[in-house]
């Protein structure tokens, strides 16, 4: 099964599943059974009845399973009511179809409404079931997603720093250890678990080793501006979310120009929030560079983990700038 | 002593051109080098490269204002085109994005050994082909070039009001004059599909340029309509065949 498959949370269970199978045949045959029970009054009637009946859902339950295996990877492509009706579809017909078939020849199918009742009880119950252990499990996958969005420096930024230093080498060896500890210290935290919050001041810190390395490369080419007098320096925040933006900044405001050109950091609390502002220089042709949206998307879908509608951030085009704006809850690291 | 190969550098980061100084020094030795130029992007490195008579470009495939590719493309027009080596810091992946995949190339950082190999074969190889650079090449160009003897000539494709055939070349018309270039209008057609429209058998004119149309009739020709262009005086046939498709233009014009 595929990574995507598991995270469409919004589809019906995989029906080729062992735990899915399983669960159902047990959670059928375990409804027949409290069905016999509290039609007859005592245990042994109601373990006959179970046999009289199990010998007609069987066949039917096999026969649906069966059919939904086949069909799984149909049905997990549908959404999810779209798919629950197809189970609750199939079910009735095939139950239907059991139903007629075992009837005595000449003889009316007779109690068919019955059948189809018992039948939707059944697929809808089993259903409502499965979807509760989906949610139930679904931090899980909150925190899978947070893992696989881990944030990502684009190689070409690594390679091309290792050139860099590989060029102050023999040149200015100091400026090179100290380029190395600062690649170390950004890939330090680039590698470790990023699911605890840290204080800004962590964060500002990583923004400026980053520059540093930026700044290797490209020289007079890039000027960063930082407007961080307000900026609340205990302010707790998923690691790594401000520097895909600057690095975003840089790569389609910097690189791409002939022409020096200048970033702006701003951090300020703003009451109960924090907020973020970076803008760059807007090139227009840069909508062809490569992975455009993808960090934003990226930052964007981690902080909706993080805060949920508690955060935002936009981004939009002024006076020629282009303008990334986050701003989330402030929780001071000393609280 | 064989003579030093002739060989210019295009990056547009300075400790990357910086780097490769080095390796060419170090390899000396064995592969005696003289950088005759460099250049920090790629307008640049089409205007200073045809002076320096360099037999290889070491040449960055992304660089601001016009890239790898492009640069190499204007300069295969010149009659003693260089050698390319291609470098990249990106990977297989984004170079397969570049659509330079059929090309060689280089990944940052450059190894000794690699570049002494490269420099080799690019000199074995010779100046790559035009039509494997064209082909190549996924993006219009955003310049087009006219060849002189030992210069090239950049023309920003925004600039053309109209590109027409004529005998043997094309004439590329801006507002403040004429080139001849040598290039196929049906190739030039399909790159700039998004930007020009063909008015007639022999004539592609800027869609940003066209003012509106008007009915001629003179000596005798049939009547016809005719486009009116932007800030030139001269008014182009449009072919029967073709006014279906750029009528459409008049009521944007």
């Amino acid at each position: 099964m595929s990574i995507k498959q598991n995270f469409t949370a919004d589809a019906v269970p995989d029906f080729r599943n062992l735990g899915v199978v399983a669960r159902t045949l047990i959670g059928v045959n375990a409804l027949a059974f409290a069905a016999a029970l509290a039609a007859v009054p005592d245990w042994g009637a109601a373990l006959e009845r179970f046999v009289l009946v199990a010998a007609r859902l069987e066949p039917a339950l096999a026969l649906t399973l069966a059919v939904l295996y086949a069909l799984a990877p149909a049905l997990g492509r549908l959404r999810y009511w779209q798919g629950g009706a197809a189970v609750v579809a199939l079910a009735l017909a095939l139950s239907a179809l059991l139903h007629v078939a075992s009837a005595a020849p000449g003889e009316a199918a007779t109690g068919l409404l019955r059948t189809l009742a018992l039948a939707a009880i059944a697929a809808l119950l089993l259903l409502a079931y499965l979807r509760l252990l989906t949610r139930a499990y679904s931090p899980a996958l909150a925190e899978a997603r947070l893992q696989a969005l881990q944030s990502r420096i684009r190689p070409h930024f690594l390679f091309n720093s290792l050139n860099a230093v590989l060029s102050l080498i023999r040149r200015d060896p100091r400026r090179a250890e100290r380029a190395l500890e600062d690649l170390a210290d950004l890939f330090r935290v680039l590698m470790q678990d990023n699911r605890k919050f840290v204080p800004l001041d962590d964060e500002i810190a990583l923004l400026e080793r980053y520059v540093n390395l930026e700044q290797l490369r490209l020289g007079e080419r890039l000027s960063v501006v930082w407007e961080l007098a307000d900026a609340p320096r205990d302010a707790l925040m998923p690691p790594m979310v401000l520097q895909p933006l600057l690095e975003n900044a840089i790569y389609h405001g910097v690189e791409p120009a002939t022409d020096a050109g200048r970033v702006v950091v701003h951090i300020a609390r703003r009451g109960a929030r924090v907020l973020a502002r970076i803008d760059n220089p807007h090139i227009p042709e840069q909508a062809n560079r490569a992975g455009n949206r993808m960090a934003l998307d990226n930052v964007r879908e981690r902080l909706q983990l993080f805060f949920d509608a508690e955060a935002r951030i936009e981004t939009r085009v002024a006076h020629g700038r282009y303008v990334v704006e986050m701003e989330m809850p402030y929780r001071s690291a000393h609280a | 002593m064989p003579e030093a190969l002739r060989v210019f550098i295009a990056d547009d980061e300075a400790p990357a051109r910086e780097r490769l100084r080095e390796l060419l020094a170090d390899l000396a030795a064995e592969l005696p080098t003289q950088v005759v130029g460099e250049a920090q992007n790629g307008v640049e490195a089409v205007e200073r490269l045809p002076a320096t008579r360099a037999q290889v470009l070491l040449l960055d495939i992304e660089m601001p204002g016009m890239r790898g590719l492009e640069v190499a493309r204007h300069l295969s027009g010149l009659e003693t085109a260089p050698a390319v080596i291609f470098v990249t810091a990106h990977d297989r992946y984004a170079v397969e994005a570049f659509e330079l995949n059929a090309l060689d190339y280089l990944m940052k950082p450059v190894r000794a050994a690699r570049l002494a190999a490269a420099l080799t074969k690019a000199c074995a190889a010779g100046p790559p082909a035009r039509e494997q650079l064209a082909k190549a090449a996924a993006q219009a160009r955003e310049y087009l070039s006219v060849a002189e003897r030992n210069r090239i000539h950049l023309v920003p494709v925004r600039d053309v009001v109209y590109l027409r055939a004529e005998l043997k070349y094309v004439t590329l018309r801006t507002r403040a004059g004429e080139h001849l270039i040598e290039e196929s209008l049906v190739a030039l057609e399909r790159e700039f599909a998004a930007a020009f429209v063909r008015v007639h058998r022999n004539c592609l004119v800027a869609r940003s340029a066209v003012r509106g149309f008007e009915r001629s009739a003179e000596g005798g020709d049939e009547p016809h309509w005719n486009v009116v262009l932007d800030g030139v005086p001269e008014r182009l046939p449009v072919s029967r065949r073709q006014w279906a498709e750029v009528r459409v233009l008049a009521k944007e014009a």
